[in-house]
């Protein structure tokens, strides 16, 4: 009898290691989905709450206005430049221009920006750092790039190509003739010189290959900012009263 | 005599019944069980629900809103997981006032459990996540980024085993190649390393050493390119033990997971919410200990 028990409970034992060796819980079905959160949630009240003051904050400091401006523009106002193209790209120069001089000792000769950049209309009325927010949603910071003579040749031919009115700052004008052809170049009122490299100011988005503008690339020398194209925006606002702005002779056809 | 005989077949059926409660208990508890994940990725600081005219998602989304539902799972599912395939950073004035801490502090309150970590989480550098880590009552979890010679070194795990009702799931997770998509002054001395091998050497430590009922990656890769960029269609394919990929990166809305099959023939279950909050991915996964491994599983997608 006593031998007997001994070997139920090692017959047991042995069902017990053999079930869980061999069973070991195991997946016999799988469901999935995805739920979309709506409106028909309340959401939590502690949660709203605790957000609350932190968006009121946010709201109060975005909404505080900065400067005026007395109508509104939109970046499909104009052909071959545009009055909020020409306001964002002369604002780059005048915020950057000083940061980079600081630094290196030089100037810029000029920016170049995109045209798809440009992310909403700037309203008529009060600015403030919301409206910098819609320009420029993204995180995009401004570089100024060491270019040959030749990689200008090739920006201007990319313009002339693509005949967007990408931003371009009051230093640099781009006149073509009746037929699509270039006419003239100026940068700071002169022709382009062989033996020299120019400075150009763009965003890091451009000079990593956005919108194939290619002739950022192998840059003779790259110098980051590390200024937001956003906050020299709302660094503009808050330093002027009103925003004056308008489509000029910058770069248009004969 | 023959109440000698009664007693002692109640001591033998006892003998059976504790000997039964001991197999149950070495097999953890009753033989099915039911585990639910929930997660989201790429909510990018969309904290607030999108506004009522927004052209593309109106009313949609919110962190209030997604916790109650959250909520109302984990009450109908105690043996719940809850997490977020990376991203969580930037994308509203949120993260730009505060650098991260509302966003770590409410998923704290929503009780997540893991996160990966996307590229956008190193926005505000290396540092800025650092900073923000007190704020985290959840794992970070990371499995191919070398931070040794990082701020975050000792921060990230490897990966995590979870024990839910005597389950145990381990999670680990894969982040995008750096180089090209990050400023390196941002990632400082991150080392990416090869998702595939690491995903391989990971998911065999986890089925085989630790004996995980259930392994997940949590992965930042993004769902498929036409490249031949590492995705999480390729880590499907040509790994062996993961069960489930939560994705991200490529903000990718499925209408539902997607199965796939790894190098052993084995399903592989993928999953991607878009981006923004506005969706939370529900998989349920379905325990039995009197299954064989050669049965087939049931997948309703």
């Amino acid at each position: 009898m006593r031998i007997k028990t001994t070997h139920f409970v090692t017959f047991i034992t042995m069902l017990v290691f053999l079930s869980c060796k061999e069973n070991s819980t195991k997946v016999y079905k799988i469901s999935g989905k995805e739920i979309k959160i709506t409106d028909s949630l309340q959401g939590i009240d502690s949660l709203k709450n605790f957000i609350t003051p932190y968006r009121t904050h946010i709201e109060e400091v975005l909404d505080e206005p900065l400067a005026f401006s007395t109508t509104s523009l939109s970046k499909d106002q104009g052909e071959l430049n545009t009055a909020i193209g020409n306001l964002m790209a002369d604002i780059t120069y005048e915020q950057s221009n000083p940061v980079f001089h600081k630094r290196t000792g030089k100037n810029i000769d000029f920016v170049l920006l995109n045209h798809g950049g440009i992310r909403a209309s700037l309203p008529k009325g009060n600015i403030s750092r919301r409206t910098a927010y819609q320009l420029m949603p993204f995180e995009n910071k401004i570089l100024v790039l060491e270019l040959s003579s030749e990689k200008i040749e090739e920006l201007i031919e990319y313009l002339v190509t693509n005949q967007r009115a990408h931003p371009i700052c009051k230093q640099i004008q781009i006149v073509l003739n009746k037929d699509n052809s270039l006419n003239s170049v100026t940068i700071n009122g002169e022709s382009i010189d062989k033996e020299q490299t120019y400075f150009v100011a763009t965003s890091d988005y451009l000079a990593s290959g956005g919108d194939k503008m290619d002739f950022f690339k192998n840059p003779i020398s790259s110098t980051d900012l590390d200024y937001l194209l956003r906050n020299e925006l709302i660094d503009y606002f808050q330093k002027v009263d009103t925003i004056r702005a308008s489509i000029d002779n910058r770069f248009y056809k004969q | 005599m023959k109440r000698r005989q009664f007693l002692n077949s109640t001591i033998a059926s006892t003998a059976f019944i504790s000997a039964g409660g001991l197999s149950l208990t070495a097999c953890n508890g009753t033989p099915k069980k039911h585990l639910t994940i929930l997660h989201t990725n790429d909510v990018h600081s969309h904290i607030d629900p999108f506004p009522a005219n927004h052209a593309r998602n109106p009313n949609a989304g919110g962190v209030a809103r997604r916790a109650q539902l959250i909520e109302s799972i984990r009450k109908e599912n105690p043996n719940m997981l809850l997490f977020d395939a990376g991203d969580i950073f930037q994308g509203t004035p949120y993260f730009n006032f505060y650098g991260g801490e509302i966003e770590f502090k409410l998923m704290s309150m929503l009780k997540y459990d893991a996160a990966t970590i996307g590229n956008h989480d190193f926005d505000n550098g290396i540092e800025g996540l650092f900073t923000q880590l007190p704020h985290a009552k959840f794992n970070l979890i990371n499995s191919n980024y070398d931070f040794k010679n990082t701020i975050m070194d000792g921060n990230v795990d490897r990966y995590k085993i979870y024990v839910k009702n005597g389950l145990k799931i381990g999670v680990f997770g894969l982040g995008i190649e750096l180089d090209g998509l990050v400023s390196k002054k941002l990632y400082k001395e991150t080392v990416y390393l090869d998702p595939i091998n690491i995903a391989q050497d990971i998911t065999k430590e986890l089925k085989e050493s630790e004996n995980c009922d259930l392994v997940i990656c949590l992965s930042h890769l993004g769902y498929q390119y036409n490249s031949d960029k590492v995705s999480d269609i390729t880590l499907a394919r040509n790994t062996e033990n993961i069960d489930l990929i939560i994705g991200g990166h490529t903000h990718t809305f499925m209408d539902k997971p997607v199965v796939e099959t790894n190098r052993k023939g084995k399903k592989v279950l993928i999953n991607q919410v878009g981006c923004y909050g506005i969706y939370l991915g529900r998989i349920d996964f379905y325990f039995d200990a009197n299954k064989k491994s050669s049965e087939g599983i049931s997948i309703d997608v």
